[in-house]
């Protein structure tokens, strides 16, 4: 007989199988975002953007309203939710191709506009579900399907640091990178993820965590080595940190 | 009361009256009054005006209102509608109504910014990706444009559909006197039970033109494609002008037709009896109507200002029946009626 | 009447787009169907600035003329552009405090306005548009005093309000100054 639960499903999750692979971070990300909804009492309100990428069907795990938006446009399409529905909370779910690559624009004008959602960026370093072609994030000498050589600056130009460039604009809230590589981390992640969604509802403006993320498929690794590589060459390219965090001044 | 406006104005008011409190657009000439205009006035009236940072983000902003239920509407001109492509399959996949306007400019490319019919295609063929369609609407003055306001938001509700307002830079840019029906409460509109309001006491909802599994999309495509059957069985419209005895006929729509109008009193000085038929919707194109008036006349002769896109549809239509020979002027050259008579002249051996 | 169609056209800074507004909406005002088409885009900047109005007491087809009733041209390119199309026996109303040449056609029907000079007679040179205006009401009949101030009225609102009198006695001034060719 149980006593006591002490860990089940969140509620915002929706029971479906997630489709990822193993030692893929996305599972842990949608995990903690599902417990933070829950923490707050907004799954009701709440409507998720999913992107183009491994996560395309983000919109169906989570047990909230949502929609798959075209490549990129994740945050135009939540702009358009938000000023229909200002009551609603919406967040978008995207990776670094979506957002750092063919939606540069509308991420970037989207937190200039301090529009008044979330954002979850997983950054792996790689195109996930197209088979582990480069991406505007991947490391400098990292070798994927379309730079067999690694990653060339003067070819391809030097990873893209998101975090850094939208925290220069005056509409946003929050941002913070975070990763979830050990349960230490895991318990920042949540704590950055639930900041965000705090900073929406309290209508601060534009809020974003970056969490750097694994391939261990695309990457040729095993789930712990990922890890670790992670840590190693990811984590010290992309600084974890608070980029900004207006959440005090509001107060 | 009648009142002296700008066809791009008169359309934006015309939007506001028939509900549509979200406007999300980018400016484009010959069609920034009507963004303009939005700006002043949806504030007014407790909507919502956002100028969007590109015509791509336009189209997915008006995605994710639509998403929610409410009315939603852009306007642009042609290279701006062409970056609307991408958004507009995903939403005619995701089966949510909006309303767009395209003042129609010359092209292709950067093409100039005076009247052209030549988006014809992109609106009626296609555009975008996949087997979808969209309602498109060709007013010929800015009454009907006025008055067709209404009539867009109701079919893109109705049928879960994209309705496009196809006209052009002179009707964006000309002013007539115009007559505006009664504002509509924004709110009553019919029930959404699809959209996305929170998954409050009932399963989650989810808008998406996406699934992996071919014979799923496939019954999806099935169901657009029931749609679309219904919306040509069931709002085809068109006007006919002096069409009973002509002794030729001239298909023509939007703009073209009125000068297709005062054509015909100037044949009629030449005892020339010129027939006007003008499609209102060019999707659904009134082919059976076309068909019958081949029967009872040589030729029909269809006029556009572009290269013969019209045409295509007016020689499905007529299915050899008549004759079909075309004029057309294109590139922000607008055919002048004497031109036109010229070209009825020609057709008939005159 | 039946169907008349006025180009009205000039330098951009000439106000000939407010001209024609009014003449459209004067109309309005006595009951005839109008249209009113401006030329838009790069030819607004330098070149001549023109627009077209047609006046009817039928539905109006075309709002685009090939050969209008009457020109009104407040500049030489204007004067030189829409001379040759003008309708026989037509209207040319010239801006003679700009127009310092004359016109090459014989079978039209020419007249003269100074209206730069009675603009800056009356305290404001930019309602010289106003006076062409009232010239243009003059000449053709097609517009009553009454309907034009009606349409002053309801344009000059809000800051624009104490242009209105001013407006108002340039087309009065108009109407007297015109003289036939």
């Amino acid at each position: 007989m149980i006593d006591k639960i002490v860990a089940k499903m969140p509620e915002s999750l929706s029971g479906k199988e997630f489709t990822y692979c193993p030692g893929c971070h996305h599972g842990i990300v949608h995990r903690l975002i599902a417990e933070v909804i829950d923490e707050l009492g907004i799954r009701e309100k709440t409507l998720i953007v999913a992107p183009v990428g491994c996560s395309v069907f983000a919109y169906e795990f989570f047990n909230v309203d949502g929609t798959v938006a075209p490549h990129g446009r994740a945050p135009a399409v939540a702009t358009g939710m938000k000023r229909a529905t200002p009551d609603k909370i919406v967040f978008t779910y995207q990776g670094d191709g979506d957002l750092a690559s063919i939606g540069t624009a509308e991420i970037v004008h989207a937190a200039n506009r301090g529009e008044n959602i979330t954002t979850i960026f997983i950054n792996n370093a790689v195109y996930g579900m197209t088979g582990g072609q480069m991406a505007p994030t991947t490391l400098l000498g990292q070798k994927t399907t379309t730079t067999p050589y690694g990653r060339d600056a003067k070819a391809n130009g030097y990873p893209i640091r998101m975090s850094e460039m939208l925290s220069t604009l005056s509409g946003v809230a929050y941002i913070e990178r975070v990763m979830v590589t050990t349960p230490q981390n895991v318990i920042k992640a949540k704590k950055a993820i639930k900041k965000a969604f705090e900073a929406q509802i309290k209508g601060l403006g534009f809020s974003l965590v970056e969490v750097l993320s694994t391939c261990p498929t695309n990457w040729g690794k095993s789930p712990v080595e990922a890890g670790k590589w992670l840590e190693e060459n990811m984590a010290k390219y992309y600084p974890l940190g608070v980029y900004v965090d207006r959440t005090k001044e509001a107060e | 009361m009648k009142m002296l406006f700008k066809g791009s104005e008169a359309i934006a008011e015309a939007a506001i009256r028939a509900g549509c409190r979200l406007y999300f657009g980018y400016p484009i000439t010959p069609q920034s009054e009507l963004t303009e205009y939005m700006s002043r006035r949806l504030p007014e009236v407790g909507g919502t005006f956002l100028q969007a940072e590109s015509e791509v983000a336009t189209v997915n902003m008006m995605y994710g209102a639509s998403c929610t239920g409410k009315r939603v509407m852009t306007s642009t001109s042609s290279p701006g509608f062409s970056l609307m492509m991408e958004g507009i399959s995903y939403m005619a996949g995701g089966e949510l109504p909006a309303v767009f306007v395209n003042v129609v400019r010359g092209g292709p490319g950067l093409g100039d910014i005076q009247p052209a019919q030549s988006d014809y295609f992109q609106a009626t063929k296609g555009g975008g990706h996949g087997d979808y369609r969209m309602i498109v609407l060709a007013p010929h003055t800015i009454q009907e444009a006025v008055d067709l306001m209404n009539l867009a938001f109701d079919l893109a509700d109705k049928y879960r559909m994209l309705v496009t307002i196809l006209a052009d830079g002179m009707l964006g840019q000309m002013m007539e006197p115009v007559e505006f029906p009664p504002m509509r409460d924004p709110n009553d509109v019919p029930e959404k039970d699809w959209a996305l309001t929170g998954a409050k006491g009932r399963p989650p909802r989810k808008v998406t033109s996406f699934h992996i599994d071919p014979y799923e999309l496939e019954k999806m495509n099935l169901r657009y494609q029931a749609t679309y059957k219904k919306v040509e069985e069931n709002e085809v419209r068109y006007e006919e002008l002096n069409t009973d005895g002509a002794d030729i006929i001239v298909a023509a729509y939007g703009t073209m037709a009125r000068i297709v109008k005062t054509v015909i009193h100037m044949a009629e000085k030449e005892g020339i009896k010129v027939g006007l038929f003008r499609p209102i919707t060019l999707w659904p194109f009134p082919y059976k109507r076309l068909n019958e008036l081949a029967d009872t006349v040589d030729t029909i002769l269809t006029v556009e200002m572009s290269y013969g896109q019209m045409l295509e549809d007016v020689r499905l239509g007529v299915n050899g029946k008549a004759k079909t020979p075309f004029y057309g002027r294109s590139a922000g050259v607008v055919p002048t009626p004497t031109e036109v008579l010229d070209a009825v002249k020609k057709a008939i051996g005159r | 009447m039946s169907t008349y169609s006025v180009v009205a056209a000039g330098f951009g800074g000439q106000g000939v787009m407010l001209m024609g507004k009014i003449i459209a909406e004067a109309a309005m005002h006595d009951g005839k169907k109008v249209t009113w088409l401006p030329s838009y885009g790069p030819e607004m900047r330098g070149g001549t600035a023109n627009c077209t109005v047609v006046i009817s007491d039928e539905d109006i087809g075309s709002p685009v003329v090939d050969t209008p009733d009457v020109v009104i041209a407040m500049n030489i390119p204007s004067m030189i552009k829409f001379e040759e199309v003008l309708k026989k026996d037509g209207i040319l109303l010239i801006n003679s405090s700009v127009v310092d040449r004359q016109p090459t056609r014989k079978d039209v029907k020419v007249f003269k306005i100074k209206a730069n000079d009675v603009a800056d007679e009356i305290g404001n040179v930019k309602v010289l548009n106003m006076v062409a205006l009232g010239a243009f009401a003059k000449a053709s009949g097609l517009i009553t005093f009454g309907s034009i101030k009606k349409a002053l009225e309801e344009t000059m609102t809000g800051k624009k309000k104490v242009f209105l009198d001013i407006n108002i006695k340039a087309v009065q001034e108009g109407m007297e100054k015109i003289e036939k060719a």
